[in-house]
């Protein structure tokens, strides 16, 4: 796989013979899981656009599976800033990961550099569902919370069942009664939805709209904060009077102790890369929001969201309460 | 519809698309050729020359490499045992003893025209069904996924031979067992992790199917060396390789296997549940069923049906796995997961307003299965020979470059030592319980289905409130249901008759010394 990478990385420099050079080393992308998922192609897209528009030279990739992602972290730890200009990709898991204790660090661990796009919690039903919108949902919640089976793609206590458990509570129902029915990956979710043995399905945005686009199933709410420019169709929960909002980022993390330099560049590069437009053409490929977020922001939005999750994941004793 | 084949075939014999057809096939076969690299890896490789052409190109290229990789699949399992793809486990059966028996020229060559058999039959359900099979993926819901995988269970049954049933059985709920390990998948908490964050993803399929096949398969070339190296030895008055030609007797016995197992295979594929894996050894087991007795127990020791079966199957499930991938923009499996996220990235939906939107991708990808299904036989039927010629090389190389591809293959999925560790640590467990005549299969077998009848059986549980009526309530899947356990009781007649027959002739032979 190594002399695959190496022969897939000269093929993408030699087709983009036009890349200027520049003075700044390059960077190598480490991805704590296998190649296709979502990690993955974030940080590719990434990579090939500082290539394409000319930021760097070159970027490598090295895919790092196992520990639900810890195995990279520790790696990234261990080697430190010996082994040059590693980033590596993370998302709101590193976040929920770290509260229960599945993976022995956390983002503090860490130099947090810069989040890049984001991702934001949608709900999906039917077509043929009697449920119309996310008010709908709510009444039949409050009338009998285990009327509604909720798809999610993932083990209970993850993303797609907190995000659920939340948008409950800010309706007011306890988020605890929620019936959370988990799925093997999103796709089997989605089918999950489409063969009706599930009402509602808790996904990301993107997911939500493949089905939705396809015509079989409608996108009742969001969780963004504001109503997104590209689908100002879709309701937001806090445009509907219910006081939640979720942000799955996805950003860039370097080793631990980066000196101050080092930082700046990273940061920098990545700030070009905002405005470029082999950037723009990446980003629409993938159908991604931008979320760029440089340190001292980005750490601060971390800190919200670990605190926003931890009170969730008490209230569904999925933690315990801090002593 | 015609109109719809025309487009396929006039964007698929632009001579770039044809090239691309050829160039993924190639690929897709020599990645799948090397233990441990499978179709998602192959594609993966491929996607970011996917975004230099265009959509149709792009997914002709993919589907090439997609095939490609779970036919080159077979070549390893049948020549050195050693399964790196799930959908080929099944090819291994029977295709490495006749391997081993110095028909390998025969076994590659059944693999090259079962899988050919079993593409076109898929890719011609697929143009002819595919609007109408998206509702027949969306009817299986998790209780038919329950008693579905039950069924693929039953193939266990392929190796109880006599005395082994006990043994067999032992082997299976070794492998349920092992498919616990991890983050259990409905409440999220660890099992028999031993706070190894390593364990917390579970054991890696390849790293099971490497260890107990390939790796365990040559330490018993080395613990047990004289009655290999006797046997070869009489192997070697007749060329190891065999020939690569079938007799008519053959084609004739085969011919209604392929054809069964390609629909089966074809079916189960359109499932987003099931996929190959679980198509090949329902292909199998059911073919073992419908055996006539003295073929019967030919399956496991080299049967051509048996290698026919599974090849076939997986070919045709992979086929059907784009149904639900194209009219419902479903991934069943990690590798259409891939495709179709390249799919969305070309700013294609696929979905049922798919074949109006953008009927040139839907068509072209179909009519390039039938050019890439040739390919493919084109491309192996000459190369069998020297594929085979691996296992005319001295068995202290083979076994030192089988240990040595299989390691490496595992490693190179994962980077991760630790992995290393624990297939050593498998392969010897292995090797103990080969020496002691315990069958590997069905631990394999035990292992696949395990996570996924686990997953599907406690989603039942939660749908249903925690009641077992889910098995009875559907009448798809109550059929499934009887038709398992018809199946399981199906061979305790032959078991009767053969009993009593025996009480009579024991009877006889007393009345004789009498």
């Amino acid at each position: 796989m190594k002399l695959f990478k190496s022969v897939k990385t000269t093929l993408l420099a030699a087709s983009l013979v036009l890349s200027s050079p520049m003075a700044m080393a390059d960077i190598h992308f480490l991805v704590p899981a296998g190649p296709g998922g979502g990690w993955d192609t974030t940080a590719r897209g990434v990579g090939e656009g500082l290539v394409k528009a000319g930021i760097d030279d070159n970027a490598s990739f090295q895919n790092m599976s196992g520990g639900g992602g810890g195995r990279a972290i520790a790696y990234l730890i261990e080697s430190g800033t010996k082994k040059g200009d590693i980033l590596m990709v993370n998302s709101t898991p590193i976040v929920l990961r770290a509260l229960t204790g599945k993976i022995p660090y956390s983002y503090r661990d860490l130099t947090p550099v810069a989040s890049m796009i984001a991702d934001f919690g949608a709900f999906v039903v039917r077509n043929d569902s009697p449920y119309k919108t996310w008010q709908d949902v709510i009444k039949a919640l409050k009338e009998d919370p285990s009327s509604i089976k909720v798809a999610g793609g993932s083990a209970r206590g993850s993303m797609d069942h907190l995000v659920a458990a939340q948008a409950a509570k800010a309706g007011g129902i306890d988020g605890r009664r929620i019936r959370y029915i988990p799925y093997d990956g999103g796709g089997k979710a989605k089918a999950g939805l489409l063969s009706g043995e599930v009402n509602l399905l808790s996904t990301g945005l993107s997911e939500a709209l493949e089905v939705a686009n396809g015509g079989q199933a409608r996108v009742l709410a969001v969780t963004s904060p504001e109503a997104l420019t590209d689908y100002p169709q879709i309701p937001t929960l806090k445009s509907m009077g219910y006081d939640m909002e979720f942000v799955n980022w996805r950003g860039f993390f370097a080793a631990p102790n980066l000196p101050a330099d080092k930082l700046a560049q990273y940061t920098e590069k990545l700030r070009k890369l905002q405005s470029t437009p082999e950037w723009e053409t990446v980003r629409a490929r993938n159908g991604w929001l931008n979320l760029f977020q440089e340190k001292d922001e980005f750490i601060e939005s971390l800190e919200k969201q670990e605190a926003q999750l931890k009170v969730v994941m008490q209230e569904l004793g999925f933690i315990r309460k801090a002593d | 519809m015609f109109d719809g084949i025309m487009l396929g075939l006039s964007t698929v014999l632009d001579f770039n698309n044809l090239m691309y057809v050829i160039a993924g096939c190639l690929v897709g076969t020599f990645i799948g050729m090397l233990p441990g690299l499978g179709p998602i890896t192959a594609i993966a490789l491929m996607i970011p020359i996917t975004y230099s052409i265009g959509a149709d190109s792009g997914m002709i290229l993919m589907a090439g490499v997609y095939y490609g990789a779970i036919f080159g699949g077979s070549t390893s399992s049948i020549l050195i045992n050693a399964p790196g793809v799930a959908g080929t486990v099944a090819s291994s059966f029977d295709g490495y003893p006749l391997a081993k028996q110095g028909h390998a020229g025969k076994a590659l060559a059944i693999a090259a025209y079962s899988s050919f058999i079993g593409g076109t039959i898929g890719a011609i359900l697929l143009m002819v069904a595919a609007p109408l099979l998206a509702k027949v993926s969306l009817s299986f819901q998790s209780p038919d996924y329950v008693v579905l995988m039950f069924l693929g269970l039953t193939a266990i049954a392929a190796f109880s031979n006599k005395g082994q049933f006990l043994k067999a059985m032992m082997m299976t709920v070794f492998g349920l067992m092992l498919a616990t390990v991890g983050i259990d998948p409905s409440s999220g908490t660890e099992r028999f992790t031993f706070g190894q964050a390593d364990l917390l993803d579970g054991i890696s399929f390849l790293l099971i199917a490497m260890a107990t096949f390939a790796l365990a398969e040559a330490l018993i070339n080395v613990v047990k060396p004289e009655k290999k190296d006797a046997k070869s030895l009489n192997d070697s008055d007749t060329p190891q390789i065999g020939s690569t030609k079938l007799t008519k007797d053959e084609v004739k016995d085969m011919a209604p296997v392929v054809g069964r197992s390609s629909f089966l295979g074809f079916i189960v594929g359109v499932l987003p549940g099931a996929g190959a894996t679980i198509a090949s050894f329902m292909a199998y087991a059911t073919e073992r069923n419908l055996a006539p007795k003295g073929l019967k127990e030919k399956f496991g020791k080299g049967s051509l049906r048996g290698l026919a079966a599974p090849e076939s199957a997986n070919n045709a499930a992979c086929t059907g796995s784009f149904v639900p991938l194209l009219t419902l923009g479903i991934p069943g499996s990690g590798t259409t997961a891939i495709m179709l996220g390249a799919l969305i990235a070309y700013g294609i939906q696929p979905g049922p307003m798919l074949m109006q939107e953008n009927p040139s991708v839907f068509w072209s990808v179909i009519v390039s299965m039938y050019f890439g299904n040739i390919v493919l036989l084109i491309l192996n039927l000459p190369l069998i020979p020297y594929f085979a010629k691996v296992l005319a090389m001295p068995k202290s190389v083979l076994t030192v470059m089988i240990l040595f591809f299989s390691l490496i293959g595992v490693y190179l999925v994962s980077f991760n030592t630790f992995d290393l560790f624990m297939m050593v640590g498998v392969a010897l467990v292995a090797l103990v319980l080969r020496l002691l005549a315990f069958p590997m299969a069905p631990l394999l077998l035990g292992f696949i289905l395990g996570d996924m009848i686990e997953r599907n059986f406690r989603r039942s549980m939660m749908i249903s409130d925690g009641s077992l009526s889910f098995l009875w309530d559907r009448p798809l899947t109550l059929s499934i249901f009887i038709l398992s356990i018809l199946v399981l009781l199906f061979p305790l007649k032959d078991y009767l008759k053969q009993r009593r027959a025996d009480k009579t002739a024991s009877k006889l032979q007393q009345e004789q010394v009498q």
